[in-house]
């Protein structure tokens, strides 16, 4: 179970996140929306350590994480992908997956195995999981956007989180990528029973497969709970209008 | 895309020729062969490029294999040098002793000076290892009662290598060409080594900090820590190749940890291909024989380095064994067109 109470992060005078609350259960799905500017990367950097709060607290399970740098977080159990894509471009896919594997399984300060030969099992099977199976020696910058994506939902992934959180899993894809990439996220939340946070533009991937959503407004939660009380509440009606919210009615 | 697939069939293919031809074991035992068959100076040469190949490679395991740009590597190889050199004329402390020591000491050195170093990024990093690079030249230089001062170290002795009357073969050998026998040894050991290092599951990691160390910490990498082990290890191998250099020099003086020697180490490892295992080593010996070469025809050796480094900036930013892949992969083409 994801806690945040009441976190709070300026820059330069700017309240980018004020005062926010959200809760996520275990084995849920939820989403945060909101317009551009609204602060959910700033919060997503909160929750993951990329950057400190100036107030509040995040607890996993109970445990308070506030603070703590982004590593730790990680092996605390939190996964997460970021907006704009961020692999090891240089490196392999096999070698961006393994990395991942050998730091989850404490192996990173091994100075005398060979490391060509470990976690290639884990890793092949990681590559099926996510749709890449084949690409083990394709240098990841070269893979195709959608490819890429998938590729960091792996690294995520291979340091087998309690929670994900992943920033706009499905910023610049195509329908019908959109529509593959979702179909990919269910399947594997349930496979693995995560707790799975995410932001999102497309409004219909929201409804999709979110079980809950807070709506985030100039940093603040002006609405949060179950997908149709948020799809009819006045206020979040007044600042989506025009951006596609009431579509489907 | 096509571009993409080619080269990396090419380079499978030279991995595989090359993989054929145990070119570390030849290079190796040609080198060994150097006191018989080229003479003292090429000896000097030779022990140079060793050195200097072993001083780039480490450095290497901060610029190629993690990303981090240390402008103060001369640094631990100096303080290799004197700890080794002190021990050894000061105290009469046998060889065997004073080079691990010497390793051991440039690793302690960068324990403290890196601690504070990978707090900084970039730029900042570099101008840190700078000024630790500095103070120790300035320690060097004005500890009279340590390091001999400006006047340094002179008259380092040679190890004792006269066991080596009973090995048939080297009996006839001069002490000097003992001892390149045996840094050569110790240096293979030491590449040995380093080259285990770089493809353990340690080396995997450092190499998802140089592509991107934020990406890095969110697999759970503690990327300060990951970055002072590898520069204590780099330090360390610096280290033991500036004791080396002490002893075949036959003195420790303070222009050894002068600032410009990093450059000069940098300019190595740049020169062959950071990217590279073997890219420092080819840059070694590619500057050392090149300063011989130019100097004899003209005192504007500098400038001709310059020049020649701004053309392979330029036209082959991989360095000599960047470009010399390239070529590789364009023959291959062209022979199957």
């Amino acid at each position: 179970m994801l806690e945040i109470a009441g976190l709070s992060k300026s820059f330069a005078g700017f309240r980018a996140v004020s005062d926010v609350s959200l809760t996520v259960d275990t084995r849920q799905i939820a989403a945060v929306i909101g317009p551009n500017g609204a602060g959910k990367s700033t919060l997503f950097n909160l929750i993951t350590g990329h950057l400190r709060p100036d107030s509040g607290s995040v607890r996993l399970d109970g445990r308070d994480i506030t603070g703590a740098a982004p590593h730790r977080i990680c092996r605390l159990g939190v996964g997460r992908s970021f907006q704009r894509t961020n692999i090891f471009s240089k490196l392999t896919v096999f070698e961006n997956l393994q990395a991942a594997f050998l730091v989850h399984h404490r192996r990173g300060l091994n100075f005398w195995a060979r490391s060509d030969a470990l976690y290639r099992d884990e890793t092949a099977a990681l590559l099926v999981s996510i749709g890449l199976a084949g690409q083990e020696n394709t240098v990841a910058g070269t893979l195709s956007y959608g490819n890429q994506k998938q590729l960091e939902l792996g690294l995520a992934l291979a340091s087998d989180p309690q929670v994900l959180l992943l920033d706009e899993p499905t910023a610049g894809m195509s329908a019908t990528e959109t529509h593959e990439t979702i179909r990919l996220l269910e399947r594997i939340a349930a496979e693995r029973e995560l707790t799975l946070l995410f932001t999102e533009h497309d409004m219909e991937v929201v409804f999709s497969i979110a079980q809950k959503i807070a709506v985030l407004h100039q940093g603040q939660v002006i609405a949060e709970g179950l997908p149709q009380a948020v799809r009819n509440d006045p206020e979040v009606r007044r600042i989506y209008l025009g951006h596609g919210l009431v579509h489907g009615e | 895309m096509t571009a993409v697939t080619a080269t990396t069939t090419a380079t499978g293919q030279r991995a595989a020729l090359t993989r054929r031809i145990p070119w570390t074991l030849i290079v190796f035992l040609a080198m060994c062969t150097v006191p018989w068959v080229g003479g003292r100076y090429n000896v000097f040469l030779a022990e140079q490029i060793a050195i200097d190949a072993l001083f780039a490679v480490s450095l290497n395991l901060l610029l190629g294999t993690t990303g981090l740009v240390s402008f103060g590597h001369v640094a631990y190889f100096g303080v290799g040098a004197y700890v080794c050199g002190i021990l050894m004329k000061t105290y009469d402390m046998p060889f065997i002793v004073a080079f691990p020591a010497a390793g051991l000491g440039a690793a302690l050195f960068a324990l403290v000076s890196g601690y504070f170093c990978v707090r900084l990024i970039k730029l900042y990093f570099a101008m840190l290892t700078l000024a630790f690079s500095q103070i120790v030249w300035a320690i060097a230089y004005k500890w009279n009662d340590v390091t001999g001062g400006d006047q340094g170290l002179p008259e380092i002795p040679y190890p004792n290598l006269d066991w080596l009357d009973h090995v048939p073969g080297l009996s006839g050998l001069s002490i000097g060409d003992r001892f390149y026998l045996l840094t050569l040894v110790l240096i293979g050991v030491s590449l040995a080594i380093i080259h285990r290092i770089v493809r353990s599951p340690f080396g995997r990691v450092l190499t998802t900090i140089r592509d991107n160390p934020e990406r890095a910490a969110f697999i759970g990498v503690n990327v300060r820590a990951y970055q002072l082990a590898v520069f204590v290890v780099a330090g360390a191998f610096a280290g033991l190749a500036g004791a080396l250099y002490g002893i075949f020099s036959r003195g420790v003086f303070a222009d050894y940890v002068f600032w410009s020697k990093s450059a000069e180490v940098m300019i190595m490892t740049i020169l062959g291909g950071m990217g590279y295992f073997w890219g420092p080593p080819v840059g070694a010996a590619a500057l050392v024989w090149l300063n011989q070469a130019i100097t004899d025809y003209t005192q504007y050796w500098p400038l001709v380095l310059g020049v020649i480094l701004l053309v392979l900036l330029f036209a082959f930013p991989g360095g000599i064994l960047g470009g010399l892949d390239l070529l590789w992969a364009r023959i291959k083409r062209m022979r199957r067109a």
